[in-house]
C-alpha cells in the first residue's frame, strides 16, 4: 500500500496551481475567499475560463471534451481549485446531467446538450423536487402527456437552485399516471422559455433566494427531449444523483474553509492569546482536522473502487454524509470562533462594491450566515437520513 | 418543594402570553425587527403599561419583582414571541442599580418605559472577559468624569436612553451610567443575524456628573457578576420559551407531513432523534430553573448555577436548533416558516453573555474554589 501521490500526480498539481495562479482573477477569489454573494457572470465566466483549457467537465470522456483525468488527478484538481478560492464549478450541467447523458442520451442528445453546457450556451437547473416528493422523490406528480410530437407538462417543481438563472431544467415527470411510483416516471429537458413556465424566488433563513418554485402550465416539449427511454427515467435519476452526492461531500472544500477557520482561530483573542491556543477551542478544531484528514482517504478510496472511473453507487451516501457532517462542523465551529461578534449581519456587505464600515473583523461579515446556509448539505442531496437508509439497505443489507 | 410558579406570576406570564398572542405576530416582530429602530415604541409603552418592566425591577426600585423567578415567566414568554424589544438591558440594570441604596432616582423612567436602558460591559476584542476593559475613566477637574473607551455588541444600544459602561479607574473597575445624548457618545448601529439591533458603542471623552459612578473596586465586579447572572436567567428563560415553541413545532410538522404514505413522525430513526431533542429541552429548562433559584444565593452558588445553565444551553441550543431544521427538510430552510427564526436566535443566545466554552471553563474554575 502506498498512500502517496505520485511524481507525476505532484507534476499535475504544480500544474493546476500555475493554471490557477494565473488565470483565476484576483478580485473573484477575493470575492469567493471573503464570502461575498457571486453574480450569475462570475460563476459564467470561471466557467469560461476553465473550459478554455478544457478544465471543465473534469470527468467527461474526452471525446465530448473531458480532460481525460485519472481518479487521483480529478480529486487534485477538485482541492487545489477550492484551496485557491476559485468559486466552485455550478454543477447542474457539468456534475448532473453531463454524466446522465453521457450514459444514457441519444447521440444526438449529447452533441446538442454537451457542447452548450461547455460553452455555457445553457443554464441548467434541476427539476426534481417537489412540494410533496422530497424524500419520497418518486411520489412526483407533474404530468407530461404526450400530444403529437410533444408532451405537455402541468405541475410544480420546487426547491430549485439558482433556478431564476437558468435557462434549460431537468426534470423527472410523470409519463404514465397509471403505473405505480418509480415506474411511470421520465427524465425531460425542458427550456425555461417555453411559454406556460412560472419561477418565484423563495427566501431562504440567512435572507437570500437562492432557490425558486418553478410552475409548469400546458407546457409543450418536444419529444425529442426525452432522455432514455419513456417510464424509465427513475433509473438516470437514481445515477444522476450518485454523482450530486459525491459532489456535496466536498473535500475541497472542507480543506479551504478548514484553512480559513484556522486563520480566524489564530487572529480572534481569548484571555490576551489566539483563541487557537485555548485548550477547548483547539480541541474542537482538532477534532475536525482529524475527521478530514480520514475523509480525505476514504473518499480516494472509494472513488478508486468505482468502476470505470464514474461516481461510486451506495458509497456516494457514505461520502455525503461524512462529507456534509465536516463542512458543517468547520462552519460552526467558525461561528463559534467570532463570539460576540457572530452577531451582527448587514446583508449588503454580501454584495458586490459595499463601501460600508465592517463590524468586528473583516471575515466576520458572512460567518453566522453561512452556518445558518449550510444547514442545507445535511438536506439536499437526498437527506442525510435518507442516504443512511440507502447503506442500510444497499451495503449492509440490514 | 414546588414546581408551580406563584399566582402572581402565573397571571403576570398568562397576561403578557396573550397580549403578545394578540398584538406581535411574526410578521409583526419582522417588521419591527427590520425597523430603522429595531424595535417599537408604541409596544414598548404598552408593555410597560402592563407592568413588565415592574416585574423585571426590585422593591428598592419601584418595582415589584425583579427575582430569579419573575424574570424566568417573563422571558419564558418574551421567547416564545420571539420579542426583540429591549428587555435584557432592564433586567441587568435592575441588578446594578439595586446595589447602589438610594439611588431610586437613577431607576425612574424605567418603570414606565419612558427610559431604556441599555448594559454595555464587553469590549472589542476581549471576547467574554468582563474584566478585560480597556475603557477608562479620569476624575475631570470639576470633580467629575471623563470616560473615552468602547463596547461591543450591544444589544438594541440605540434603543437606549441610559447607558452602564464599566471602565477601568485607578483602583480597579467602576460602572457609569451613560446618558445616550452626552457629548462625545457616539453609536454605531447594526442589523443582528438574529433579528433586532446591536450597537458598537464609543466614548470620547465624555464628561459625567460624579453622581452617576454606581459602584467601583470590588463592589463593581461584584455588580457586574450579578447583573450577567441575571441577563443569563433571562436568556435562558426566553431559550426555554424558544425550545418549547420548537418542540411544538417540530412535532406538529413530524405528525403531519406525509412521504412514503405515512407522517414522517413513525420514522423510528426520527422518533428517537426527537425523543433525545425531547430530553434535552427538559434538561435545559431545569438548567434554568436552577439558575433562577441561585439568583439571590452568596456569589459561588450564583454563578456556578448560572455558568452551568449557558453551558447546557449553549449545546442543548446547538442540537435542538440543528435538529429542528433538518427534521423539516427543505421547508425548515425558508424564511417564510416561523421555524428557522427561532432556531436562529436559539443560536445566537448561545453568543451573548459569555459561551458554552466560556462558561464551561468558568464552572471549572468556580469548582475549585
Ligand atoms: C437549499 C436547497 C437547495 C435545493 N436544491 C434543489 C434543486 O436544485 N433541485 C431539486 O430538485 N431539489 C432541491 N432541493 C430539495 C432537496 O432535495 C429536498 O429538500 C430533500 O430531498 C428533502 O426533501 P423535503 O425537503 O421534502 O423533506 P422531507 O422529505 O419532507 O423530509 C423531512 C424530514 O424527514 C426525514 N425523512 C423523510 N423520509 C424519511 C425516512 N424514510 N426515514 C427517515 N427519515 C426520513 C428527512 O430526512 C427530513 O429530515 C434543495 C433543497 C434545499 C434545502
Amino acid at each position: 500500500m502506498n498512500v502517496d501521490f505520485t511524481a507525476e500526480d505532484i507534476a499535475f498539481r504544480d500544474e493546476v496551481r500555475a493554471f490557477l495562479r494565473e488565470r483565476l482573477p484576483k478580485a473573484l477569489s477575493e470575492k469567493v475567499r471573503t464570502g461575498k454573494h457571486l453574480t450569475k457572470e462570475d460563476m459564467v465566466g470561471w466557467h469560461a475560463i476553465l473550459e478554455s483549457r478544457r478544465w471543465l467537465a473534469s470527468h467527461w470522456p474526452e471525446e465530448w471534451g473531458g480532460p481525460g483525468w485519472s481518479v487521483v488527478q480529478r480529486y487534485i484538481f477538485d482541492v487545489e481549485i477550492a484551496l485557491a478560492h476559485a468559486p466552485r464549478i455550478v454543477p447542474f450541467g457539468v456534475n448532473m446531467l453531463g454524466p446522465v447523458l453521457l450514459k444514457y442520451g441519444s447521440d444526438e442528445q449529447k452533441k446538442r446538450w454537451l457542447p452548450r453546457i461547455l460553452d455555457g450556451s445553457d443554464w441548467w437547473c434541476q427539476g426534481y423536487s417537489e412540494p410533496g416528493a422530497g424524500s419520497d422523490l418518486a411520489n412526483l406528480k407533474t404530468q407530461a402527456l404526450r400530444d403529437g410530437d410533444h408532451y405537455v407538462v402541468n405541475g410544480q417543481k420546487t426547491w430549485t437552485t439558482l433556478g431564476k438563472y437558468a435557462d434549460m431544467i431537468f426534470c423527472l415527470v410523470r409519463t404514465d399516471p397509471s403505473a405505480k411510483k418509480q415506474k411511470g416516471i421520465s427524465f425531460l429537458l425542458i427550456d425555461m422559455k417555453t411559454p406556460g413556465i412560472e419561477v418565484r424566488p423563495i427566501v431562504l433563513l440567512d435572507g437570500d433566494a437562492e432557490v425558486s418554485e418553478v410552475f409548469f402550465t400546458d407546457v409543450r416539449v418536444p419529444v425529442e427531449n426525452l432522455v432514455g427511454d419513456e417510464n424509465l427515467g427513475w433509473t438516470y435519476a437514481k445515477y444522476l444523483l450518485t454523482y450530486e452526492r459525491t459532489n456535496i461531500a466536498g473535500v475541497g472544500a472542507s480543506m479551504a474553509a478548514l484553512d480559513q477557520l484556522k486563520e480566524i482561530a489564530r487572529s480572534e483573542q481569548k484571555d490576551g492569546k489566539p483563541l487557537a491556543e485555548d485548550p477547548q477551542f483547539a480541541a474542537r478544531l482538532a477534532r475536525v482536522e482529524i475527521e478530514l484528514e480520514n475523509m480525505k482517504t476514504t473518499s480516494l478510496r472509494v472513488l478508486a473502487a468505482a468502476a470505470h472511473g464514474g461516481a461510486p453507487g451506495a458509497e456516494s451516501s457514505m461520502l455525503k454524509i461524512r462529507g456534509t457532517e465536516i463542512r458543517q462542523e468547520i462552519s460552526s465551529l467558525a461561528r463559534r470562533a467570532l463570539g460576540p461578534y457572530a452577531q451582527p449581519f448587514i446583508s449588503q456587505a454580501l454584495d458586490e462594491g459595499f463601501t460600508g464600515e465592517a463590524i468586528g473583523a473583516d471575515y466576520a461579515a458572512p460567518i453566522a450566515s453561512q452556518y445558518f446556509n449550510q444547514r442545507k448539505l445535511s438536506i439536499f442531496g437526498g437527506s442525510n437520513e435518507i442516504q443512511r437508509e440507502i447503506i442500510t439497505k444497499t451495503i449492509l443489507e440490514l | 418543594m414546588d414546581f408551580n410558579h406563584s399566582e402572581d406570576r402565573r397571571m403576570l406570564a398568562d397576561t403578557l402570553r396573550r397580549f403578545l398572542a394578540e398584538r406581535y405576530s411574526l410578521d409583526t416582530r419582522h417588521r419591527i425587527s427590520a425597523s430603522e429602530r429595531g424595535y417599537s415604541p408604541e409596544i414598548w409603552g404598552e408593555l410597560a403599561a402592563l407592568g413588565v418592566p415592574a416585574a423585571l425591577l426590585g422593591e428598592p426600585l419601584g418595582g415589584f419583582g425583579g427575582s430569579g423567578f419573575d424574570l424566568m415567566v417573563v422571558f419564558e414568554a418574551l421567547g416564545r414571541a420571539l420579542v426583540v424589544e429591549p428587555f435584557l438591558g432592564l433586567a441587568m440594570v435592575g441588578r446594578l442599580l439595586a446595589d447602589g441604596a438610594g439611588r431610586a432616582d437613577l431607576a425612574s423612567g424605567l418603570l414606565d418605559g419612558t427610559q431604556i436602558a441599555a448594559v454595555a460591559l464587553y469590549e472589542p476584542g476581549a471576547r467574554y472577559d468582563l474584566t478585560n476593559v480597556t475603557t477608562r475613566a479620569e476624575r475631570s477637574a470639576t470633580g467629575g468624569w471623563t470616560l473615552s473607551g468602547g463596547k461591543a455588541v450591544v444589544p438594541q444600544l440605540e434603543s437606549a436612553t441610559r447607558i452602564v459602561v464599566s471602565a477601568r479607574v485607578d483602583t480597579g473597575l467602576a460602572l457609569f451610567i451613560v446618558p445616550r445624548d452626552a457629548d462625545g457618545v457616539s453609536i454605531k448601529g447594526y442589523p443582528l443575524v438574529d433579528g433586532g439591533r446591536g450597537g458598537e458603542l464609543v466614548l470620547q471623552a465624555v464628561q459625567l456628573p460624579a453622581d452617576t459612578r454606581i459602584a467601583c473596586g470590588d463592589d463593581a465586579l461584584g455588580t457586574i457578576e450579578a447583573a450577567v447572572a441575571a441577563g443569563i436567567v433571562a436568556l435562558g428563560a426566553e431559550a426555554v420559551g424558544i425550545l418549547d415553541v420548537i418542540k411544538d413545532s417540530t412535532l406538529d410538522y413530524l405528525r403531519t407531513r406525509v412521504q412514503f404514505g405515512v407522517p414522517i413522525g413513525k420514522f423510528q430513526a426520527l422518533q428517537h432523534r426527537m425523543a433525545t431533542v425531547a430530553i434535552e429541552i427538559e434538561q435545559a429548562r431545569s438548567a434554568v430553573i436552577n439558575a433562577a433559584a441561585a439568583l439571590d444565593d452568596d456569589r459561588l452558588a450564583r454563578e456556578r448555577a448560572v455558568s452551568a445553565a449557558k453551558v447546557t444551553l449553549g449545546r442543548v441550543g446547538t442540537l435542538v436548533a440543528e435538529e429542528s431544521i433538518q427534521l423539516h427538510g427543505g421547508i425548515g430552510m425558508t424564511w417564510e416558516l416561523p421555524l428557522p427564526h427561532f432556531a436562529k436566535r436559539l443560536i445566537m443566545i448561545g453568543h451573548q453573555l459569555g459561551d458554552e466554552d466560556h462558561h464551561l471553563e468558568r464552572y471549572v474554575r468556580l469548582g475549585r474554589g
